[in-house]
């Protein structure tokens, strides 16, 4: 395989700013920056903040594509700022914008609220029956290797909006769960620890959940983490199906297991603190 | 859990379309070659042959069963894309509203018109 040559150039950064104290609506500034191979968007933006524009507002953290906070829409497609190379989408020009489908705070940051309302909204944590055993475990939930498999894929999720962002339905029906809640909660009710599904189905299974999608697929392909959210939301509407057909396939819960017997502990390893919940 | 029954429905009015519709076309456009559904012989809109399928009861369940799968799929699938314009709450009620009147009625009107020719093709 042939590695791809690129040679350090100025790319000249189209950058939509919006200061909702001062500006009536968003409007694109130009910057031109010296770029280098290996340089990220991330690099660009803050090299113009650095030396250019000091009141350029952005959000970022991890600046390895983990933390999810820097999605923004990078020539058209939302992207990560810091897992993109410049090199790599432009030649010479480049448009960075907020990402759509949120309203904007300052210039690149979007307002990621409606994103953690609606995650919430499907109760994103482990539902069970028995609650004697929550509060009180006497031992592990077991779940084997294959069960694991089901549903890892979607666990990769940071929550970055990137797929809320390229999502046509919640460009008309804002109320849409989309495609972050509704993998997630394919991702719980699919965990054989859960018995949550139940519950969840009410909320997915509503007016503005899982059958508002009409598979445009756009979510996965923008996902920076392969987590393929259109997918889920299909396997997510063929449970609801099953369950309504009162066919879904009532697995068993995870076994608890207990401390093993007959083995003594090491005295060099100390006992668990004390629960505090 | 409102929308899994209409979208359950919807899929099954898929299929319940897909057989009999294909029943439609294989009477209109391969009754040349079949020839199972045309017993007076020639083409498949001859009024004889017309009159003949009329006839038979089964025939006349089946377009009734075909309207009303065709109905409900081709009403959920506008009233989801009415959805997508960004209808508010209210409007979306009113469209359920108007599209299961709207439903009802021409769905009457198809089956009062099929039972009809159904029983002026037993007395002809």
């Amino acid at each position: 395989m042939t590695k791809k040559v690129q040679k350090e150039t100025d790319i000249t950064f189209y950058i939509r700013r919006y200061n909702p104290e001062k500006d009536d609506k968003p409007h694109w500034q130009k910057f031109t920056v010296h770029v280098e191979p290996g340089m990220t968007v991330l690099d660009g933006l803050h090299n113009i903040k650095e030396t250019q524009d000091g009141t350029l507002s952005l959000r970022y953290s991890c600046r390895m594509g983990v933390c999810g906070s820097c999605g923004m829409l990078l020539n058209g497609r939302p992207s990560l700022a810091c897992n993109t190379q410049i090199l790599d989408i432009a030649k010479k020009v480049l448009t960075v914008a907020s990402l759509p489908n949120f309203d904007i705070v300052k210039d690149l940051v979007p307002d990621l609220t409606p994103l953690f309302e609606k995650h919430i909204s499907i109760h994103p944590h482990i539902l069970r029956g028995d609650s004697g055993e929550m509060l009180n475990p006497t031992g592990e939930f077991y779940q084997s290797p294959d069960e694991l498999t089901g549903y890892l894929q979607f666990t990769y999720c940071i929550k970055c909006g990137l797929c809320m962002s390229a999502c046509p339905t919640i460009a008309t029906d804002p109320e849409y769960l989309g495609p972050q809640a509704l993998p997630q909660s394919y991702r719980y009710s699919k965990d054989t620890r859960d018995d949550g599904f139940n519950q969840r189905k009410k909320i997915v299974g509503d007016t503005h959940g899982a059958f508002r999608c009409h598979y445009a697929g756009e979510c996965s392909n923008v996902c920076p983490k392969g987590v393929d959210p259109a997918r889920a939301i299909q396997l997510m509407k063929r449970q609801l199906v099953w369950d309504y057909l009162k066919l879904r396939r009532r697995r068993a819960k995870s076994p608890i297991l207990g401390k093993p017997e007959g083995v003594e502990r090491i005295p060099e390893i100390p006992e668990p603190p004390p629960f505090t919940v | 859990m409102r929308e899994t029954r209409y979208w359950t429905w919807h899929i099954f009015a898929g299929i319940i379309i897909l057989v009999l519709l294909g029943i439609h076309m294989i009477t209109m456009h391969l009754d040349t070659i079949l020839g199972w559904f045309n017993p007076v012989g020639g083409g498949a809109v001859d009024w004889d042959n017309l009159l003949a399928r009329a006839k038979l009861t089964i025939y006349a369940v089946l377009y009734v069963v075909l309207l009303a799968a065709a109905l409900y799929h081709g009403l959920y699938g506008l009233r989801t894309i009415l959805f997508e314009l960004g209808l508010r709450c209210g409007q979306q009620k009113f469209v359920n509203v108007l599209f299961v009147a709207l439903g009802i009625c021409l769905f009457a009107l198809g089956t009062w018109v099929t039972i009809k020719f159904n029983i002026i093709a037993q007395l002809a």
